[in-house]
């Protein structure tokens, strides 16, 4: 009926026989190309080996000199009655970021157990992180059945222990298969040679396998891919994680809370098809009928079933850097398309997946389980693994490296943050003060004149009797943001702060001006976004040339040697607005004429009619 | 519902949204074959009819003319920003596959490729391989990265799971993105049959021969086939049992001709 594969991953110890498994099925279901196998025989020759089917999956020259698999490989081929992606994965403890990669994307797995060796530290490891990543539906192969005699005794005592092991972490069996993967016993039919075996054989197994459940059934999710604006059409792009999305739709965008309609599913040029709805699983594109602001990593859901919201998550974490984590290191989180900048705020406890027992422990080793408090900066949206898996799950980033992955156990501190309702309103404020509050935001380059032009602004505003204030980008990194640098994430962070400090000072009324450089376009609009009709943005659009040959603080000269990384139009880009309020050009104007102009502008927009227009 | 297709759709378009939003400059390989031009159909769906980048070929003067005419024509329909690179000091100093297949194809395809990269400043690259044309590219990852000297070091790739791929890279390195890899030979051809997308002509049969994979006429060997059209390749390709590969030299040369091409970085 359908033509998805069936994902399954063979896992297990080193050296019990995942790949000769794996290349066993394939060749007994027929899926290997014409010739392959005389080509194997001809490379095993040339080593001077015994045929190895191992050799399928395994391709790679260290792989085979070591004959140990490294890197996790897939294939696909037909158990007669279903498709099958089949993904073997490594072994050995040193590959298990390999492991992982593997066995992520499976719906079912095959744990492989020597039943010479019986169950080993992987095989228990692997076991571990299947049920963690999700996985439920299990089948063993006791392998190697061939250097036991066929022993029943013996595989009673390794389906003893794998069965105890695996019911402490909840996870039952499916089928427990006596097979030899090297003779091909049990593979695709049963073998004679376990004749006191009444199960299926392992294609039997997989054939018993159910197929992941569609997530169109839970809460709509629908994480930010990307924002276009290729051509008259402003499309939010994502996939649909979970749920389906209709035309019509009120979308609320977590963690900002904004919301719109859905406008239009958008089609592409080469189709004329009128899309109206989508599912879980695909790639959409939709507009909205309001411009509010959305970004990549915001989430869209219906506002009756939002997701989670919280600054501080438990999660279950595997650890896959060379370094142990500690308390207090700062990671990147990156959960569906969101990133985050979190902290390790506590080590509850190290799992140890020997015995499932677990202690205490300031650091969490490579190839690790922990129970982690991590604390975000800012509000994270997500769901619990549970509820769905597809955002409750994430990955941690250090430096440029993926360095583990994890679930979400439950939010920590819901914060319950509800909007007061203040009992001063706007308007009473901007009637005592005789003008409206806002957030003049001047952004340009360095040199451009931002303070000079906001000092002389907050001078002449204060003589009229306003309430005014100047936010100052030197200033502001001596106390509220001297925990900050100047790479880009603490650039976003310090325009962040300032942002909602300065609505905070606008919602009492009163009128704040920034100075900040501010290159990022998506930076000011998220400042924007936080009250977009408090928000000016003023465009102190003075030249590259007139700020260079100006250079009142010796920073171009610096920067054009070299001294000063980063600097903002020189080795930095700086994104000039596309739509400010107001661009004021400076070049061969005085202060005092820019100031006045500005001074036009802000009485215009927030003097005594502005206030007289807020009643009518 | 979606099937299988309508899946391997999405999640390729998500790959692609991914490498445009998280790269700074990235390209996409264009060899001409069928894999790209399904390529170039996602790109479009995924931007909505844009192709926000540059299309890349790499062309080493040995293609089949036909291919090259296909790639003028199709480039001028869909309007591509198309970017040639070519190899020219190896092809004045006569590099042609008589100086060994290996040889050749990493003076014209892998330094032509290096080339170009570094011309631009290429940050990101889209090929289209999958994993079920041979061994080595079965271990790929999605986003998959190359050092400062294009080199993919097989023996420790980054884990990559739950769609969170690899984005953070070493200025100086650059990452290779496939959006194809979970795809098959036989899902390309039924993808291409039910979206329509054009081919060139040489993979359908003419006089009992047609061209199952394309490179560079020396080294590219037709099959025996009456397969002439798209219908009839996917009837041919579901009871096919000769992997479709098997008619390129230069995986030949040796056990590891093939990851040693690649490890240098080869598509």
């Amino acid at each position: 009926m359908s033509n998805t594969p069936l994902k399954i991953v063979v896992v297990g110890h080193v050296d019990h026989g995942k790949s000769t498994l794996v290349g066993r099925l394939l060749h007994e279901t027929g899926a290997l190309p014409e010739g392959k196998v005389e080509y194997l025989k001809e490379v095993c020759d040339k080593r001077g080996m015994p045929f190895e089917w191992a050799f399928v999956m395994d391709a790679l020259q260290a792989e085979r000199d070591q004959g140990i698999t490294i890197d996790t490989s897939q294939l696909r081929f037909h158990t007669g009655n279903r498709p099958v992606l089949i993904i073997d994965a490594p072994g050995h403890k040193e590959f298990l970021k390999n492991m992982i990669t593997g066995a992520a994307s499976a719906e079912a797995a095959v744990l492989v157990i020597d039943a010479h060796e019986g169950v080993q530290e992987q095989s228990r490891r692997h076991g571990y992180l299947l049920h963690l990543l999700g996985l439920t539906q299990i089948a063993v192969a006791v392998n190697k059945m061939d250097l036991v005699d066929w022993s029943q005794a013996r595989f009673q005592e390794v389906e003893a222990e794998i069965r105890a092991y695996l019911a402490g972490i909840g996870v039952v069996p499916t089928h427990v298969v006596p097979v030899s993967a090297r003779g091909g016993d049990n593979i695709n039919a049963a073998s004679e040679k376990s004749a006191w075996y009444q199960g299926p054989s392992v294609i039997g197994a997989l054939d018993g396998f159910a197929a992941a459940a569609s997530a169109t059934d839970l809460a709509l999710r629908l994480p930010v891919q990307d924002v276009y604006k290729f051509d008259s059409r402003r499309i939010i792009s994502g996939r649909i994680e979970s749920g389906r999305i209709k035309v019509g739709d009120r979308l609320t965008f977590s963690p900002s809370g904004k919301s719109a309609r859905v406008a239009s599913i958008e089609g592409w040029a080469g189709s004329d098809i009128t899309v109206l709805s989508a599912n879980a699983g695909q790639s959409v594109g939709v507009t909205l009928d309001e411009p509010i602001f959305v970004e990549r990593g915001q989430v869209a859901h219906l506002a009756d079933a939002a997701p989670a919201l919280a600054h501080e998550i438990r999660a279950r974490v595997f650890w896959l850097g060379r370094d142990p984590l500690a308390l207090g290191d700062r990671l990147k989180l990156k959960l569906a398309t969101a990133e985050y900048h979190v902290e390790v705020a506590a080590i509850e406890r190290v799992i140890d997946v020997e015995d499932l027992g677990s202690h205490q422990g300031a650091q969490v080793g490579r190839n690790a389980v922990a129970e982690l408090v991590l604390r975000s900066r800012g509000a994270m949206a997500f769901d619990t693994f549970g509820d769905n898996a597809r955002l409750g799950r994430f990955v941690l980033v250090h430096g440029y490296d993926i360095v583990g992955g994890g679930i979400v156990g439950d939010a920590l501190d819901n914060r319950n943050i509800f909007q007061v309702d203040h009992k001063v309103t706007a308007e009473a404020r901007a009637r005592a003060n005789g003008h409206k509050g806002g957030v003049l935001w001047l952004t340009g380059l360095s040199g451009a004149g931002k303070s000079t032009i906001a000092m002389e602004l907050e001078r002449r505003l204060f003589q009229k009797g306003w309430q005014v204030n100047v936010l100052d980008g030197d200033n502001v990194r001596h106390g509220l943001c001297s925990d900050l640098g100047f790479s880009h994430e603490d650039r976003t962070e310090n325009i962040r702060r300032v942002g909602e400090i300065g609505h905070l000072f606008a919602k009492a009324g009163m009128l704040v001006i920034t100075a900040f450089i501010s290159p990022y376009r998506a930076d000011r609009d998220r400042v924007r976004a936080i009250d977009a009709e408090a928000f000016h943005e003023i465009h102190v659009a003075t030249g590259l040339d007139e700020c260079e040959r100006r250079d009142p603080k010796g920073l171009y000269k610096k920067a054009r040697k070299g001294e000063i990384a980063d600097f903002t139009g020189i080795s930095a880009p700086y994104e000039a607005p596309e739509n400010p309020e107001l661009a004021l050009i400076t070049d061969g104007k005085s202060v005092e004429e820019t100031v006045t102009e500005l001074v036009a502008y802000v009485e215009a927009r927030f003097g005594r009619n502005a206030v007289e227009s807020m009643t009518a | 519902m979606m099937n299988d297709l309508d899946q391997l759709e999405a999640q390729s378009i998500y790959i692609f949204r991914e490498a445009f939003n998280r790269l700074d400059k990235i390209a996409m390989l264009w060899s001409i074959g069928k894999d790209s031009n399904v390529m170039l159909w996602l790109a479009r769906k995924a931007f909505f009819g844009h192709v926000p980048f540059p299309v890349l070929h790499v062309d080493t003067s040995y293609k089949i003319p036909e291919m090259i005419e296909f790639r003028d024509k199709v480039a001028k329909e869909w309007k591509l920003p198309l970017i040639i690179g070519q190899n020219k000091v190896a092809l004045a100093a006569g590099m042609h596959p008589d100086q060994g297949r290996v040889t050749c194809c990493s003076a014209l395809k892998t330094e032509g490729l290096k080339a170009l990269l570094a011309e631009h400043g290429f940050t990101g690259v889209i090929a289209g391989i999958r994993r079920d044309e041979e061994g080595t590219r079965a271990k790929e990852r999605v986003f998959s990265p190359r050092n400062d000297t294009n080199e993919w070091d097989v023996r420790d790739q980054p884990p990559e799971f739950w769609d969170q791929f690899k984005t953070d890279f070493a200025p100086g390195t650059h990452l290779r993105i496939h959006p194809l890899l979970a795809w098959t030979e036989l899902d390309v051809w039924r993808y291409i049959a039910r979206e329509g997308i054009p081919v060139v002509d040489l993979y359908f049969a003419k006089n009992g021969r047609r061209y199952r994979s394309l490179g560079c006429a020396p080294c590219t060997g037709s099959i025996a086939s009456t397969a002439s059209t798209v219908d009839e390749i996917v009837e041919e390709l579901e009871t096919t049992k000769t992997s479709e590969r098997a008619g390129r030299a230069q995986d030949k040369e040796s056990e590891d001709a093939f990851e040693r091409l690649r490890a240098a970085g080869y598509m």
